[in-house]
């Protein structure tokens, strides 16, 4: 036990010993770390590009099954222009995301406050915390087919698809922010002269905020994936949707145009976020 | 007058116990502490790691309860933080989210002060406490020190009865360290404050206190006090010849005895 704590302290001491340096010698250590991912990245793509340009040129599988790039390319460009089954791809897109903004609207605005209570009461978590732990394994798909049945195959059931699949990210976010808060910040709030009131909305949602965009990020993440099942189970139009018609024509080329589009909106999106958390819990950190 | 202003009891703690935890697992942290703090004192407590001198002042900032005994301040019962004991910890907790500024002007402003008078008042302690120029940064662009400091200014700018600090030099170099030993000797005479610090250096207790409380070993007791007054001699003097007298290192021994007979049993 005792050599134990030694071995700790003495490892301590040694890291303590020039922290300057040390930090320096961190950041420019990650600095590298960071550039040879970052080509690394680059190259999986190269390649991947590389062996599907391959496989076409060879003609290793018939055309229908795998669209050459060249061919996802136009394919891109024609439905830029004229749009998918004449309608716009703007459009097509547009009904995506709202959706998915309407969702995540009212999952923020429920589920903070909700968390952020449950973690101060354990009697409002005992309340909330087992619906969504129930809720929160089943396959979404399972329960969108009740809600198509009550609320009509329009943007309600989707909407309230996704709010549930954003809420419980959030929710839990919040719980587990408040449980990690430290206790000394409220303690010397107290001692400043603060009341509840003004400890939980100066103290306690600030120290939440860096956790809460986390859960919001995952959140995102999770509801954008149920959208885009959500529509290729039932609607009538959508990003998802454009992917499920093709499919049932055989339109390979347009599939991965769809699958390409998902992807590099998804990571748009999250980009934005990442740089919303930057601006606004810029201190992030240094808690 | 003066020394009858002196008198006045502040912080009056009778016969306090504490006790940790629930039967089964019960650690007994305080025994039966007896300890007065007078305004315009400067009371340094000093102890073996794990003695309950935390503890203690949890109990007088109202953080914790007592297990047993009373503790007043003034003459009522302390029952919970207030903001007429100001709190400085070992490692400061300014709010990361706002400027230096808006922590130091925390305090008054949850108390509802006139915009007008904190300014003021923020102005008089940033400079007290040399930060000028610092309000718009962020706590973690400053250094271990001047984060310590602007804790100092935070606590001031309430105008705390007494001002509380578990440690706060403890995480510090030792050239910070003694730069900070100076600065909250001049912030407490100017400011005519009432200071109860915790500290683990002999020197610092020496140098600083008027009066210094030696706590035994875990269940806490009071040992024994020395009354002493090297502080207002080094203020005085403005230099720090007074540590190598032959009367500092006759009360430096009898404390470093005492404390190391705590610590070999
Ligand atoms: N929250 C707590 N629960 C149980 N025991 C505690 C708690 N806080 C402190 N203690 C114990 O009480 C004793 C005194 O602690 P503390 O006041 O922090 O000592 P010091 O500040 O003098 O190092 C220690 O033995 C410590 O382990
Ligand atoms: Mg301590």
């Amino acid at each position: 036990m005792d050599t134990k704590n030694n071995k700790k302290d003495i490892k301590f001491k040694i890291n303590k010993k020039e922290p300057d340096k040390s930090n320096e010698n961190i950041s420019e250590d990650k600095k590298k770390r960071d550039k040879t991912e970052n080509r690394l990245t680059v190259a999986t793509w190269v390649v991947i590009l590389g062996v599907w340009y391959i496989v076409t040129k060879l003609e290793l599988f018939s055309t229908t099954l795998v669209p050459s790039p060249y061919k996802v390319w136009t394919t891109f460009l024609g439905i830029l222009k004229d749009g998918y089954n004449g309608v716009p791809l703007f459009i097509h897109l547009g009904t995506s995301f709202e959706r998915l903004f309407i969702a995540l609207g009212f999952a923020i605005v429920t589920a903070i406050p909700m968390g952020l209570l449950s973690g101060y009461s354990r009697k409002v978590k005992a309340i909330i915390d087992s619906i969504v732990e129930f809720y929160r394994p089943l396959p979404p798909l399972a329960y969108y087919t009740l809600l198509i049945l009550w609320f009509g195959i329009d943007n309600t059931s989707k909407v309230i698809l996704l709010y549930l699949a954003a809420f419980a990210p959030i929710y839990i976010a919040c719980v587990s922010a408040v449980n990690k808060i430290n206790v000394d910040y409220i303690l010397s709030a107290k001692s400043l002269g603060a009341n509840q009131k003004k400890i939980f909305f100066k103290i306690v949602l600030p120290a939440c905020l860096p956790e809460i965009f986390t859960g919001i990020r995952t959140a995102v993440g999770v509801a954008y994936t149920t959208l885009v099942s959500a529509e290729m189970v039932a609607a009538t139009s959508g990003i998802g949707w454009m992917v499920l018609d093709a499919s049932n024509f055989l339109k390979s080329n347009v599939i991965v145009v769809g699958i390409l589009i998902m992807g590099f909106t998804g990571i748009l999106i999250d980009f934005g976020l990442r740089y919303l958390e930057k601006r606004i819990v810029f201190w992030k950190g240094h808690l | 007058m003066e020394n009858k202003d002196k008198q006045e009891v502040l912080i009056d703690i009778q016969n306090l116990e504490l006790i940790y935890g629930t039967k089964k697992n019960s650690v007994l942290a305080l025994d039966n502490i007896d300890l007065q703090i007078k305004r315009g004192e400067f009371l340094c407590v000093l102890g073996p790691s794990g003695c309950g001198k935390s503890t203690l002042l949890k109990i007088i900032a109202g953080f914790i309860k007592p297990t047993n005994g009373n503790c007043l301040m003034q003459g009522k019962f302390i029952t919970g933080p207030d903001w007429h004991r100001g709190v400085v910890f070992q490692s400061p907790t300014l709010y990361p989210w706002m400027s230096i500024k808006d922590n130091v002007e925390f305090g008054p402003k949850m108390r509802g002060i006139p915009e007008k008078e904190i300014e003021n008042i923020r102005e008089h302690f940033m400079e007290q406490v040399n930060l000028k120029g610092f309000e718009d940064k962020f706590t973690f662009e400053l250094s271990g020190g001047m984060k310590q400091r602007v804790a100092l200014a935070r606590v001031l700018a309430n105008y705390p009865q007494v001002i509380l600090m578990d440690e706060p030099l403890g995480a510090l170099d030792a050239l910070t360290r003694f730069n900070m030993q100076r600065l909250i000797r001049e912030i407490w005479k100017e400011n005519n404050s009432t200071i109860l610090l915790i500290t683990h250096d002999v020197d610092e207790a020496l140098s600083l206190g008027t009066r210094i409380v030696v706590m035994s070993k875990r269940p806490g007791k009071i040992l024994k006090e020395f009354n002493v007054d090297f502080t207002n001699i080094i203020f005085d003097n403005g230099s720090k010849h007074v540590l190598y007298s032959e009367n500092y290192f006759q009360v430096k021994n009898e404390i470093l005895d005492l404390i190391n007979s705590q610590i070999e049993e």
